[in-house]
């Protein structure tokens, strides 16, 4: 069975590949060498296949690891679960749309998670928002715009973005980005007050540990993520119809907008998905920068309040209750499970395209 | 005879018309806006880069710096060094890099080389896309629940790059695959048709052929999981002192002495904080230094 993968390439057959043994292409067919053994009556007699030890044991840890590796995102749901399930029996709250989290044990386990599935969803959309139009200029500006030469070392500089660690942005979040953004969020809330969005929140502006603030920190950190899989789409877009359209006389900027962008769209709306993800379970710069607050989340982008992730994180030393720490437990649950969904989407968008591979 | 006049002046008039003001207006509108992002982009590395420099850098020259704990000191006395951190930083992605680097290669082994299109290969790619994208507070919870609730293990170091192992798999495995795809097949055809087992010719032929660039990935994998704060938060206790059983008892690293001196709300905790941001962008940029360093060395000699 292990010969037949290297032997017997699926569809190409009889092309230039020559069979095993170097054997001279106008000999007898390959057809044989990889029949199956099952199909009887074959007039050439099959090819001794010799598997040796190494083989086996070597396919053996290969499929393991693969096999352990789907294992893994199977025991990740149901470790989770098992250990969710006690205190969600426990729990006197609604769990999904409780709007207070009370893990401590001491007084009855009360704790809904829509608040911050709430917070979660929301700066992570805000952030999408902010990192989707500049991510799509950065791509086109590396793709299309910039010097040939320099696309390069450019490309090198908005992947520095991502090597940066989460807890290095979170600090400069906090402590330098939210004071400078404060007469801005001041100047919204004070103009712009009457729209909820920028209603006056629960955490205080001149500190500006608001969603605000955490939303363009998140959205930064987006910016690399989204930018490398939209350039690699954009990077593929057939030269033909670029130049068909440069023939018919566009602009550059026709050029684009009528080949690039229709060609790359779905692996865009693909590569933000993921940046989704990735925004929804980031957690150390969203626990550095919100300010945690007790009152709920008012859909401003002015409160504080915590993600589920933050939340999590922000009790984890304190873990020593199981009834408690399995609150959180189920909280992470529902995480895993909202970027499942959000990575499986964004998967699924992306392999309906044959034209991307 | 005027014939430098006539062959001056066009035969007929031209067929290319000029481009009207608006779509050469939006031409050079998107043209800006495209390059403007760019620009957006750099300014938040850029002062990032000098935020962390100017407020850390000063405190990283001193020799103790890279040399001692901060045993013994209390939150409010300046002096001692990150060096217990360190060590927690780099044990940590080390032991992480050499339990996740084999499971890694060899999923990516055989995804390129055995599963093709088989239906477990698919369910593998599907899995390695879904597990890049598991936050990392998931995984910490994962092995908690894992290893310290089920199992009874006390919480440490070793837990902590068990819960990295999963982070790092996916990244690992992706740029592997990716290597293994372009080795070209002629030279698995050359090693069979000397009669080279197929798995012989796997480990001395495909891989070594792929091996700087696998190098290169899991040195920046290396870089990316030692940034990881979630996993230190939840499964590691923070202590001053240095500890290099990776089994028992609480371990600094410098991820996690960020998180704990932050919360010194006085000059000495802000210098630890921003002194350990600078040190671990230092590890960080030297490992993707070493990367491709490494990679250079390693690199098959082509002519």
């Amino acid at each position: 069975m292990s010969d037949s993968d290297t032997v017997g390439r699926p569809g190409a057959p009889g092309l230039a590949r020559g069979p095993r043994g170097g054997a001279a292409p106008d000999t007898a067919p390959e057809a044989p060498i990889s029949t199956p053994k099952g199909s009887g009556g074959t007039p050439t007699q099959p090819p001794k296949v010799i598997t040796r030890p190494g083989d086996k044991i070597f396919k053996a840890l290969t499929v393991g690891s693969g096999v352990f590796v789907v294992a893994m995102i199977a025991l990740i749901g149901i470790f989770l679960l098992i250990q969710a399930i006690p205190s969600l029996a426990d729990n006197q709250a609604n769990f999904l749309f409780g709007r207070d989290w009370d893990a401590d044990p001491e007084g009855g386990l009360a704790f809904g998670v829509l608040d911050l599935l709430l917070v979660t969803v929301f700066s992570a959309v805000f952030a999408l928002i902010i990192a989707m139009p500049v991510s799509l200029g950065i791509a086109l500006f590396l793709t299309q715009y910039a010097p040939r030469r320099l696309a390069r070392p450019f490309a090198y500089l908005v992947d520095l973005l991502a090597a940066v660690p989460s807890i290095i942005y979170g600090l400069w979040g906090a402590y330098v980005l939210a004071p400078a953004l404060s007469p801005i969020s001041t100047w919204l809330n004070e103009n712009l007050g009457f729209i909820p969005l920028f209603a006056t929140g629960t955490s205080n502006l001149a500190i500006g540990q608001t969603i605000f603030t955490a939303g363009i920190v998140l959205a930064v950190m987006l910016l690399p993520i989204i930018t490398a899989i939209s350039r690699e789409v954009f990077d593929r877009t057939p030269s033909m119809q670029v130049e068909g359209a440069l023939a018919l006389g566009a602009t550059k900027w026709e050029v684009v907008r009528t080949t690039v962008l229709p060609f790359g769209r779905a692996g865009y709306i693909s590569a933000s998905m993921l940046g989704l993800g990735r925004a929804l379970g980031e957690t150390i710069a969203v626990l550095i920068i919100l300010s945690s607050t007790t009152s709920h989340f008012g859909f401003s982008l002015f409160d504080g309040g915590d993600t589920i992730a933050s939340k999590i994180a922000r009790a984890a030393q304190e873990f020593n209750d199981p009834r408690g720490a399995g609150a959180y437990i189920a909280a992470g649950l529902v995480l895993f499970v909202l970027t499942f969904v959000v990575n499986a989407f964004a998967r699924a968008i992306i392999a309906g395209h044959k034209e991307y591979e | 005879m005027s014939t430098a006049t006539d062959l001056n002046r066009p035969a007929a008039p031209p067929a290319f018309q000029e481009i009207n003001a608006s779509r050469r207006f939006k031409n050079r509108l998107a043209t800006i806006l495209v390059g403007g992002t760019f620009v957006l982009a750099l300014a938040p590395l850029v002062w990032l880069l000098i935020t962390v420099i100017a407020k850390g850098f000063q405190h990283v020259l001193n020799a103790d710096w890279w040399q001692k704990s901060l045993a013994g000191l209390t939150s409010r006395q300046f002096g001692g060094g990150v060096y217990h951190a360190i060590i927690g930083t780099l044990l940590q992605g080390l032991i992480c890099a050499v339990i996740a680097v084999p499971i890694a290669i060899l999923v990516a082994v055989y995804l390129v080389e055995y599963g093709k299109r088989s239906r477990l290969a698919k369910a593998v790619t599907f899995t390695v896309d879904i597990l890049s994208g598991v936050p990392s507070i998931v995984a910490a919870l994962f092995i908690y629940a894992l290893c310290i609730t089920t199992l009874g293990m006390p919480r440490s170091a070793f837990a902590v790059s068990l819960a990295l192992v999963l982070l790092m798999i996916p990244v690992v495995v992706r740029t592997t695959e990716e290597l293994l795809k372009i080795v070209p097949d002629e030279l698995r055809e050359a090693a069979y048709a000397l009669g080279v087992p197929k798995w012989k010719t796997i480990v001395k032929i495909v891989i070594p052929t792929a091996l700087s660039g696998i190098i290169t990935g899991v040195s920046l994998a290396i870089a990316r999981v030692m940034g990881e704060t979630a996993p230190v938060l939840v499964l590691v206790g923070y202590t001053t002192f240095i500890n290099y059983d990776p089994f028992g008892g609480s371990m600094a690293s410098l991820p996690l002495l960020m998180t704990s001196e932050r919360l010194t709300t006085n000059e000495v905790g802000e210098a630890r904080v921003w002194g350990a941001a600078v040190t671990l962008i230092l590890i960080i940029t030297v490992f993707n230094l070493l990367g491709s360093l490494i990679s250079r060395l390693t690199s098959l000699k082509t002519k």
